[in-house]
């Protein structure tokens, strides 16, 4: 059952141009230019109940102003779109109950007191029941790891624990959909693993629908099972993460331990060479050509390990980016 | 309603705790903020001296003798600590410009009425460290006074002053929202408070005030956030004319309410969601 959809769904932006100098600000106070900026261009999306969505892409490739959208926060310029039924920019208290946005840039809990306080605000500005509530907190604080730091100014808590905190503060009042934008954005290797394995744990025991942005491939290969790439504000791929390799990546990765002083010097001619660490080399091939050229090295030389691999994804998802990149230039030059 | 005034209840009793953090610099801030009354004390004994040629006793400027202009002073410094909302107006437009508004826009809450009751919250723990030297002021400078005056012209006071908050309040509050649409209000500001500075009567008794200027004061709200509540204590306000302006003041603080709110909804349909 979809519990997510979007149709057409576009933001443009007016942005004021300023120009360098203070004749261009003076300039500016009478004559002002702008450009627009397509933020979303059409979005056309559908998410099924329980799925773990991840929105890949380069910065201002539209995935927080989709979030923010999807959120409530901003108006479309067109399009359509509901959550569980609700429109999200009429921002209904219905609505609103029912859904949680954690930003990993911003911090939603009251700076200066306890992270106790703000989930005691969250019970009632939600209106949970106070055994419900009793029950969630100390269930989130004990699988986060956090009850020790409840009574802890969160001015004081590392960005690790804040993170977990405004994690805990959001999922109070067991939100049925989850928008998470970079939530482990800034974190060490421990604490990103921390919150993926939560992220995982919480999600499959309630299922609930999540939607989450991140630049760290580590979270999206964790969490989730579907993958959307956007870039240029419009939808590239949909699929599995693996998909993504098969579809963007024409190549594969061959590396080759050489038995003893067996090393050749002609090794171009099997692909291009990445890296060579004797008697070890790693080769980049023309996925078509894999079986002919591994033929060709085995009835040439005696191997002692041989390994074919998917290039690293990171890697596809970089020349793929870069690619769009190029695209946005052209774009904004043609607009 | 019974949870709804739980919910208010759990907001006020978080803003003051929050308030509470820095209770050694905001006790010193409020502190600070009560030398001027000796330095203006002076300044009108200065200027009576003056203009009396030496003859203070009796003698009356716009129907004001020396002790009513300290005494003047001294009500308006009052209802100022009701009225005045420092930072507010610039806490919004921040919160806009920086994005920390979308918490708001996605919880099920009234940023108007949130942002109500940590200015209540505000204004009650800095009457609990005022109220102290406010005594002692007001007990040093009771001479000035001619006595309490009648229960229904201190009734009158209180509603003036609980109105004049709310006035102040909403006043301010319609000028952050005023940040959906330019982002900064710090200039938008300064012009308001050069206004309120003038025509609120925090210097000077408003009747002080020579023709055209007498009647803008009286077209304009702000005379109400420290000129009218405190010529209600002095008296010099009474009868119909008490709750006309007490009826008026209710009228601009009703339209301040429609003024936010109003800014709040259509701001927020226009917000771009600043601040990643």
């Amino acid at each position: 059952m979809s519990i997510i959809e979007l149709h057409g769904l576009a933001k443009s932006y007016r942005i004021y141009q300023k120009k360098e100098g203070l004749r261009a600000s003076l300039t500016g106070l009478f004559q002002r230019e702008y450009r627009d900026v397509h933020a979303v261009r059409g979005i056309d999306l559908t998410v099924d109940q329980g799925e773990f969505v991840a929105f890949l892409g380069p910065n201002g490739a539209g995935k927080t102003t989709t979030l923010k959208l999807l959120s409530g926060v901003i108006t479309p310029s067109s399009g359509t779109a509901t959550v569980m039924g609700h429109v999200p920019w009429l921002r209904e208290n219905a609505y609103r109950c029912r859904f949680a946005l954690v930003m990993g840039q911003k911090n939603q809990l009251w700076w200066d007191l306890p992270a106790q306080e703000s989930f005691r605000l969250h019970q009632q500005i939600y209106g949970i029941d106070p055994a419900a509530f009793d029950r969630t907190r100390d269930e989130l604080v004990d699988l986060l790891d956090v009850r020790d730091l409840l009574r802890q100014p969160v001015r004081e808590l590392s960005l690790g624990e804040r993170m977990k905190m405004e994690l805990t503060a959001a999922l109070l009042h067991s939100p049925e959909v989850l928008f998470l934008d970079e939530p482990t954005i800034g974190l060490d290797v421990i604490a990103q693993h921390n919150i993926q394995r939560f992220l995982k744990h919480y999600q499959q025991e309630r299922n609930i629908t999540i939607m989450l942005t991140s630049h760290y491939m580590k979270d999206i290969a964790a969490l989730c099972n579907r993958v959307v790439i956007i870039a240029l504000g419009q939808i590239m791929y949909d699929g599995s993460l693996t998909g993504i390799i098969d579809r963007f990546s024409g190549h594969k990765v061959l590396t080759l331990l050489f038995a003893d002083d067996q090393m050749p010097s002609d090794l171009a001619r099997y692909g291009e060479v990445l890296e060579i660490e004797e008697p070890k080399v790693t080769l980049r091939v023309n996925r078509d050509v894999v079986p002919e050229v591994l033929s060709s090295v085995l009835a040439n030389h005696t191997l002692q390990d041989i390994s074919v691999e998917d290039p690293p994804l990171e890697e596809v998802i970089a020349e793929m980016f870069s690619v769009s990149q190029e695209e946005a230039v052209e774009m904004t030059n043609t607009e | 309603m019974l949870a709804r005034a739980t919910t208010w209840w759990t907001i006020l009793r978080i803003s003051l705790e929050e308030r509470l953090v820095y209770r050694g610099d905001f006790a010193i801030g409020t502190l600070m903020r009560f030398l001027p009354i000796v330095t203006q004390i002076f300044l009108w004994l200065a200027v009576f001296d003056a203009a009396s040629r030496g003859e203070i006793e009796g003698y009356e400027i716009s129907g004001y003798g020396y002790s009513d202009m300290v005494a003047y002073y001294l009500l308006a410094m009052v209802v100022r600590a009701f009225s005045s909302m420092p930072d507010l107006a610039l806490g919004i437009a921040l919160s806009i410009r920086n994005g920390d508004i979308k918490k708001f826009m996605i919880q099920p809450i009234d940023l108007v009425g949130f942002l109500l009751l940590t200015r209540i919250a505000h204004k009650l723990v800095y009457y609990s460290v005022a109220i102290g030297p406010f005594a002692l002021v007001f007990y040093l400078c009771r001479g000035y006074f001619s006595g309490w005056p009648d229960p229904d012209i201190m009734a009158s006071f209180c509603l003036s002053l609980v109105l004049g908050f709310l006035l102040g309040f909403f006043m301010e509050a319609a000028i952050g929202m005023m940040g959906f649409w330019f982002l900064e209000v710090s200039s938008l500001l300064f012009v308001y408070m050069l206004f309120n500075f003038f025509f609120s009567g925090q210097m000077f008794p408003l009747d002080f005030l020579p023709a055209p200027w007498d009647t803008l004061f009286q077209l304009i709200p702000l005379q109400y956030l420290a000129f009218f509540p405190a010529a209600i204590f002095l008296g010099k306000v009474q009868g119909p004319e008490l709750v006309n302006g007490l009826l008026i003041e209710a009228g601009w603080v009703v339209f301040f309410i429609l003024v936010s709110r109003v800014a709040l909804r259509r701001g927020m349909n226009r917000y771009s969601g600043y601040g990643g």
